[in-house]
């Protein structure tokens, strides 16, 4: 036991748990301000949130939100170890929903080979699609920023283009809707019934399976080691002979692969087909989320946690009278404030080691000369 | 040893997350002090969940504001409104309604095709509340369904605009390529080419698939609108929310040209005075009626339920004929009216 709490460092966990920490409080006051400006009582709005969140139908909804997140922020942050601002995650995962819905759709084996089938399918598509950014980034030079986001407006065309009657899609009732075929029942994913608490969706353990994986991948291989001396410093990892193009197509497509799985919970335990009201926009959300975590495998994982947590409370805060768009500035403001966070801290840490270097340089300069008097 | 310590430290946090979701054991709905339906005993409780936009988009959310607003006004009571938001999932719109639910509120009323798969699961979880849903059909007993055959609507202004065309050249204008809007752009393309074959139509949508932007960018409009008019065309009808503001707009600019618009008598719109006796006439569609229509029916105890389709024979659509534009034509638009209302002809709901 010692021999454990020996090699953690304290001051740095110290540090690392001061940061979040100072976000949060911050964003708690500047939310309790905007509260208050609005003529209405925090206090109320916070124990509001506090009991209506923590009710079990809420976690449940929760973890199934977080699921989402969880694994948006995963592919964002993929990008990000490497120095590369994946803004097309969005794009991918929409386009990997709907073409894995089609085939969904058509296929009509049992349920063991249906289900890997059409989370492969997610994969690749996403993976695909993130790989025209990727080559084009390492043969022509072109901004990753600017190439998925083009890439994003022709993933919403291409599918606004399939998903008509008569092509991909199909009408409903009303003839409102329009939607892929639904996935037979046998390829519904797994879910923990939770009672009147509602269904916590199979898909979590995936979740949580892919969080496992990239901290292996990341941490603890060679190809990690390799994409993080990329991100940090490209000439430094070609000096020590990584290639840097490959590492950048590479972690470009590994990204848009776990983008690919983005849409799977919904579409696999919730939805069971793409029609044009699938959500979107969560590759944004998984941005803010990778930087709420600071790409730490269990970082994002209470990022995505409290953005379940927050869209739970302030849908309902809304309910209660207060301003809807209240969320919108929560969430803006916890972002901001983790980053400024992060950065002061890094700051404070920084100069305090400065300043233990420079104590312990002091002390060896004077211990020489102690002995020189004595000799 | 590193890793171990890693790893259980993974372990631990999972194993609190499962925890957390199964330690408290009350839902949402047992704290809830809510008073059930009708708790006062007066008046109505109108529960609305408004589709992306919400009040005060001059147009479709707006019109079944108007619908509850009247109500309100008519029975007392009080109406609660909550708004989408363009990344809701269905948990998202199943929350929407369930809380609604649970506070009480009956009839709750889902504005918008998109509370469909929602409202089918939560109407069956609170039979005793009554439900209504605009644009979609929703099969439930406690479910009144409240559709438009927006298409009817659309032939007549079809039917206007191939009467009033002197260069032989229309156009439409869609928000977004949705089968909604699709229903729009065939009722009048129909009613133009039933009256004149030789017409030229331009059709455009402002944007496709789960890009909305088209139903709110007035300056796309405005470009759209203007390019079919260099184009020759000299009669617009634009479906397409608050984009439709810049087609009027750019149809204002050109002489003799007329817009048509839509969901409102734009005519009667403040914002749109200035371009006023540009607009031809709009193709209304009366959602507050329909939303009136459940309110009352919950109000006297016998709620409406099943599919209620608001069409050109219940007054459910029409032409508006503010600016008395449309006078000279009143025969011919009165005699298509009688046929598609006596069923001589049957308007297609897709192009």
């Amino acid at each position: 036991m010692n021999k454990l709490t020996s090699r953690i460092d304290k001051e740095r966990l110290l540090l690392g748990v001061a940061a979040p920490l100072l976000a949060v409080v911050a964003a708690l006051v500047v939310t309790t301000l905007v509260i208050l400006a609005t003529g209405k009582n925090p206090g109320d709005a916070f124990s509001d949130m506090v009991t209506y969140g923590f009710a079990s139908d809420s976690q449940v909804y929760i973890l199934n939100k977080a699921t989402t997140y969880y694994l948006a922020g995963v592919a964002v942050a993929i990008g990000f170890r490497m120095n590369l601002f994946n803004i097309g995650v969005d794009g991918q995962y929409r386009l990997a929903a709907f073409i894995a819905a089609v085939l969904g759709g058509a296929l009509t084996v049992p349920g063991w080979i249906a289900i890997p089938l059409i989370i492969l399918c997610a994969m690749a598509t996403g993976a695909l699609w993130a790989a025209i950014a990727g080559i084009l980034k390492v043969t022509r030079g072109v901004s990753e920023v600017i190439a998925t986001i083009m890439l994003n407006s022709i993933a919403t065309a291409v599918i606004a283009y399939l998903l008509q009657p008569g092509k991909l899609g199909q009408l409903d009732q009303a003839g409102t809707l329009v939607s892929t075929k639904p996935l037979p029942s046998s390829s519904y994913f797994f879910s923990f019934d939770a009672g009147p608490a509602g269904e916590l969706w199979g898909f979590i353990v995936i979740a949580v399976l892919v969080g496992v994986a990239y901290w292996f991948v990341l941490g603890r291989t060679r190809f990690g080691f390799d994409l993080r001396t990329v991100g940090q410093s490209e000439t430094a990892a070609a000096a020590s002979g990584v290639g840097v193009k490959k590492m950048v197509a590479t972690s470009m497509i590994i990204s848009g692969a776990v983008a690919g799985l983005i849409g799977m919970p919904t579409l696999l335990n919730d939805s069971h087909q793409f029609s044009n009201d699938f959500p979107a926009g969560i590759g944004f959300t998984g941005i803010a989320i990778a930087l709420l975590g600071r790409n730490h495998p269990i970082g994002i994982a209470l990022g995505a946690l409290l953005w379940g947590f927050l869209e739970r409370t302030t849908n309902h805060l809304e309910f209660q009278g207060y301003d809807k768009e209240i969320l919108g500035v929560i969430q803006g403001v916890i972002v901001l404030c983790v980053v400024i966070a992060y950065e002061v801290v890094r700051r404070y840490g920084l100069k305090r080691q400065q300043q233990r270097v420079g104590a312990e340089l002091a002390a060896q300069a004077a211990a020489p000369t102690k002995k020189q008097e004595v000799a | 040893m590193r890793r171990v310590a890693k790893l259980s430290a993974a372990c631990i946090a999972s194993a609190a997350l499962a925890l957390t979701a199964t330690a408290c054991g009350s839902t949402s709905s047992d704290n809830d002090s809510g008073s059930p339906a009708s708790g006062d005993g007066k008046g109505v409780k109108v529960g609305i969940a408004f589709d992306v936009g919400g009040r005060g988009d001059r147009s479709f959310n707006d019109s079944a504001a108007r619908g509850a607003d009247k109500a309100k006004k008519e029975f007392g009571g009080d109406i609660k409104e909550l708004t989408a938001k363009t990344s809701d999932t269905e948990a998202d719109r199943e929350q929407r309604l369930s809380d609604l639910a649970d506070a009480g509120y009956n009839p709750i009323v889902g504005v918008g095709y998109a509370y469909a798969a929602s409202m089918t699961k939560v109407a069956a979880k609170y039979p005793k509340t009554t439900f209504g849903i605009v644009d979609s059909v929703v099969n439930g007993k406690n479910v009144d369904s409240i559709t438009f055959t927006e298409e009817q609507g659309s032939y007549l202004a079809g039917v206007a605009a191939a009467l009033k065309t002197k260069t032989k050249h229309v156009g439409f204008i869609g928000g977004v390529d949705v089968p909604l809007i699709k229903k729009f752009e065939a009722g009048y393309v129909q009613g133009v080419k039933d009256t004149d074959p030789k017409i030229k139509i331009d059709t455009q949508y402002l944007s496709h698939g789960s890009d909305t932007s088209g139903f709110a960018s007035p300056d796309k409009g405005k470009e759209a609108a203007q390019g079919m008019l260099d184009n020759g065309a000299d009669v617009i009808y634009s479906a397409a929310g608050s984009s439709g503001n810049g087609a009027i707009e750019a149809v204002a600019g050109k002489k003799g040209a007329w817009a048509i618009g839509v969901d409102s008598d734009q005519y009667g719109i403040p914002g749109l005075a200035k371009y006023k006796n540009s607009i031809l006439t709009s193709v209304v569609k009366n959602v507050d009626v329909g939303v009136y229509d459940l309110v009352k029916s919950v109000h006297d105890g016998k709620p409406l339920t099943g599919t209620n389709t608001y069409s050109l024979a219940k007054d459910g659509v029409s032409l508006s004929t503010s600016g008395g534009f449309i006078d000279d034509i009143k025969a011919k638009l009165d005699a298509a009216q009688k046929k598609i209302v006596d069923g001589s002809i049957k308007v297609k709901t897709t192009p």
